[in-house]
């Protein structure tokens, strides 16, 4: 089973997991090469965290097989731990250790070479030196983040685990942090990170969508968009608000969302949606023009699409 | 991949850390045996009865028999064995098998018919003065009655004006009988017990609340290196708590120590462990830290009270002691008052270790089974 393929770092088939007689992860397939950011994406509630857990054997999967780094996940956990570096949604370092003794911690129990180097090049490039006597639970949202990643980093991991690493960081920082992941992909690392910004989606190398358990999407950014064939309007001009009110109620019409002094009006069905603008699109007062659907737009239509699987 | 020094060592140092920036539980680790110090210091009395009593029988006449009979009928001595000799009686005191030793001389009979007003010889382990006060008390009217329906008639003037018997009792190990010599090394076994069990069913279960176990499950620390490695600076918080309690009944109670202390804190290190051991347990039940500390309490209830700490072991019905056996602490006190009372070495208290090494194996089986590697 071990190293099946050298080039996929995590390759799973059918993954589920199950909590009572609740599927929170349901056969879920992925391959993952090395040196790819992929991005996870799913509503909250859809089995991210389970699905990153079972990869780093933290929980068992009641059914599936797969190998991440070449080990086996439902046998060789011990080995996976030694390569990957997780990072959890929820802070997990010590409060009440400073920075510095959480990172020298985590770098005695990896036993990385040269300790105290280090940890020290690490604190320097998180940006707190002088302030390494800090306890880690007197730092900002954002400041705990950057630390925890930097925390997973230190033993120098193959595989990169990030569960929402970002959710609460200053755009300047965010930014800094995705020019890290790409240097460290370029040089090998692998990275499977789960946000809820599409932005950061956008900066993936490949994504998969995810609800309620089921693998609804995966690819590039262009496919996952191409492969919803959504058709979208955009329409501009005065009383929008009430416009919409309207609209919503018209046969294949699925989301309408106001954008700044727009709106985009999507559908699945491009027939039933184009029939059902044409009340208002021979109007003089509304402009309307097709525009490419975006990714938000996909994930919203699938997320109906997985709701109606899920029943 | 075996168990590996550096991750041990890394928990050990985390676990250092901790206490040093939990101020509260540190403040409670030195303070509890301060505390119980203070108010233990009063004694509990109770009312034991059928306490194993040993014959030294010089004289097997009618005499003796009645007297031994008037003894039985107190209801306050069991006569468990007979010995031929005094020093095989005393050393079953030594060993704690006896409580008391009667010793009936040779010429009882004889000297007692002369109207010598023999004497007999009653020798108590008097460690625990709770214990044995009130069957002493007894003895008292014992020696004025035992022997009246035996001297009647012709003998009847040996009853007339003093006792027809002397009593002698002699209270070994204790013989000012003061209760503090009794207590205060049974507290150095309570209040490990106390924080022993709760600081390490709450180190691994704040682990979990906090969230931070997911971080340390992903890294390849193994469940050996973090149990040990949380344990270690428990077990030296133990014996400095241990020092401050042998230091207190050294110079605040007066406590005599006729012992060996080095072989004290080689037994404390297996109750130690065994209270550590149990202590992780729980935390590995526990789902919060409320849920942890009153599971340590419901293990520190019934070892205070059922352990002859608190009442004297022998004057609890037999479901008691039946429970009170099994309780690692129960046989930790009895081993350090023989140490430190009696100057019991490590042959006397060989024979009593084994209990506390099978509690001790199978808690630690039982942390290592139920700690679990995975957030399932
Ligand atoms: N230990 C557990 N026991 C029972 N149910 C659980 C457990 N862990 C997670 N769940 C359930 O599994 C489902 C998936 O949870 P998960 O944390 O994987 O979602 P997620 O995609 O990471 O969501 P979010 O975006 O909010 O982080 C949720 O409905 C959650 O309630
Ligand atoms: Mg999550």
């Amino acid at each position: 089973m071990d190293s099946a393929d050298p080039d996929h770092v995590i390759d799973v088939v059918g993954l589920t997991k199950r909590f009572g007689d609740r599927t929170v992860v349901n056969g879920i397939d992925l391959r993952v090469k090395r040196g790819e950011i992929f991005g996870f994406l799913g509503p909250n509630g859809s089995g991210k965290t389970t699905f990153i857990r079972m990869l780093c054997g933290l929980l068992t999967p009641e059914s599936g097989t797969g190998s991440c780094l070449g080990y086996d996940v439902l046998r060789r956990q011990r080995e996976i731990r030694e390569h990957v570096g997780y990072m959890t949604q929820k802070f997990s370092f010590y409060e009440d250790l400073s920075i510095r003794e959480n990172l020298d911690f985590i770098a005695r129990l990896y036993a990385v070479p040269n300790r105290r180097v280090a940890v020290d090049a690490t604190i320097d490039r998180l940006g707190f030196t002088g302030r390494s006597q800090q306890l880690a639970g007197q730092l900002s949202g954002g400041w705990k983040q950057r630390l925890a990643l930097a925390a997973c980093l230190i033993h120098s991991p193959q595989l990169l685990l990030l569960d929402e690493p970002t959710a609460g960081v200053d755009p300047k920082a965010r930014r800094e942090f995705w020019d890290h992941i790409h240097q460290l992909a370029a040089e090998g690392l692998t990275v499977l990170i789960t946000t809820h910004y599409m932005d950061e989606a956008e900066r993936c190398h490949r994504i998969a969508y995810i609800a309620y358990g089921s693998l609804l999407a995966q690819g590039t950014v262009e496919d996952v968009v191409a492969g919803a064939r959504l058709t979208t309007w955009e329409v501009s001009g005065p009383g929008l608000p009430a416009l919409a009110e309207e609209i919503r109620k018209a046969k294949g019409v699925e989301q309408v969302v106001p954008f700044g002094n727009t709106m985009h009006v999507t559908g699945r069905n491009e027939a039933e949606l184009e029939s059902a603008i044409v009340p208002w699109r021979g109007g003089v007062a509304h402009r309307w023009a097709r525009v490419p659907s975006r990714l938000e737009d996909v994930f919203i239509s699938l997320m109906g699409q997985g709701r109606d699987n899920f029943k | 991949m075996r168990f590996a020094f550096h991750r041990f060592w890394a928990v050990v140092l985390k676990e250092f850390i901790q206490m040093k920036r939990d101020r509260m539980t540190f403040g409670m680790m030195a303070g509890i045996p301060l505390l119980q110090l203070t108010l233990f210091g009063f004694a509990i009395n109770a009312d034991p009865k059928r306490l194993p009593t040993a014959v030294v029988a010089g004289d097997q006449g009618p005499f003796t028999r009645s007297f031994i009979a008037a003894m039985r009928h107190t209801e306050y001595f069991a006569f468990t064995r007979e010995f031929p000799t005094q020093a095989e009686a005393a050393r079953a005191l030594e060993l704690g098998d006896a409580q008391f030793v009667v010793n009936i001389p040779e010429d009882f009979s004889r000297r007692l018919l002369r109207g010598e007003q023999p004497s007999i010889l009653v020798e108590a382990d008097a460690t625990d003065p709770s214990a044995t006060g009130p069957a002493i008390a007894a003895l008292q009217n014992i020696a004025q009655n035992a022997l009246d329906r035996d001297l009647t008639g012709p003998l009847e003037k040996l009853r007339a004006g003093r006792a027809p018997i002397r009593l002698q009792v002699h209270a070994r190990y204790n013989p000012e009988n003061i209760t503090q010599y009794n207590v205060v090394p049974g507290l150095m076994g309570v209040v490990l017990t106390m924080t022993m069990i709760i600081i390490t069913a709450l180190a691994i279960t704040r682990e979990r609340e906090r969230g931070t176990m997911e971080n340390l499950l992903a890294t390849p620390a193994r469940p050996l290196e973090v149990m040990t490695g949380k344990i270690l600076p428990y077990i030296l918080v133990g014996y400095v708590q241990l020092t401050l309690i042998l230091l207190a009944a050294r110079f605040i109670f007066d406590v005599p120590m006729v012992g060996s202390l080095a072989l004290v804190y080689a037994v404390a290190l297996l109750f130690i462990a065994s209270n550590l051991a149990v202590g992780i347990t729980f935390s590995t039940l526990a789902r919060n830290q409320l849920q942890a500390v009153q599971m340590a309490f419901f293990f520190f209830l019934p070892s205070i009270l059922l352990s002859g700490f608190m009442f004297p072991f022998r004057g609890m019905p037999e479901w008691a002691q039946w429970v009170g056996s099994c309780l690692p602490l129960t046989h930790f006190l009895r081993i350090v008052r023989g140490i430190l009372l009696k100057g019991n070495g490590l042959t006397e208290i060989a024979p009593k270790l084994w209990p506390i090494l099978l509690f001790m194996t199978l808690a630690m089986t039982l942390a290592l089974k139920r700690y679990r590697q995975t957030l399932d």
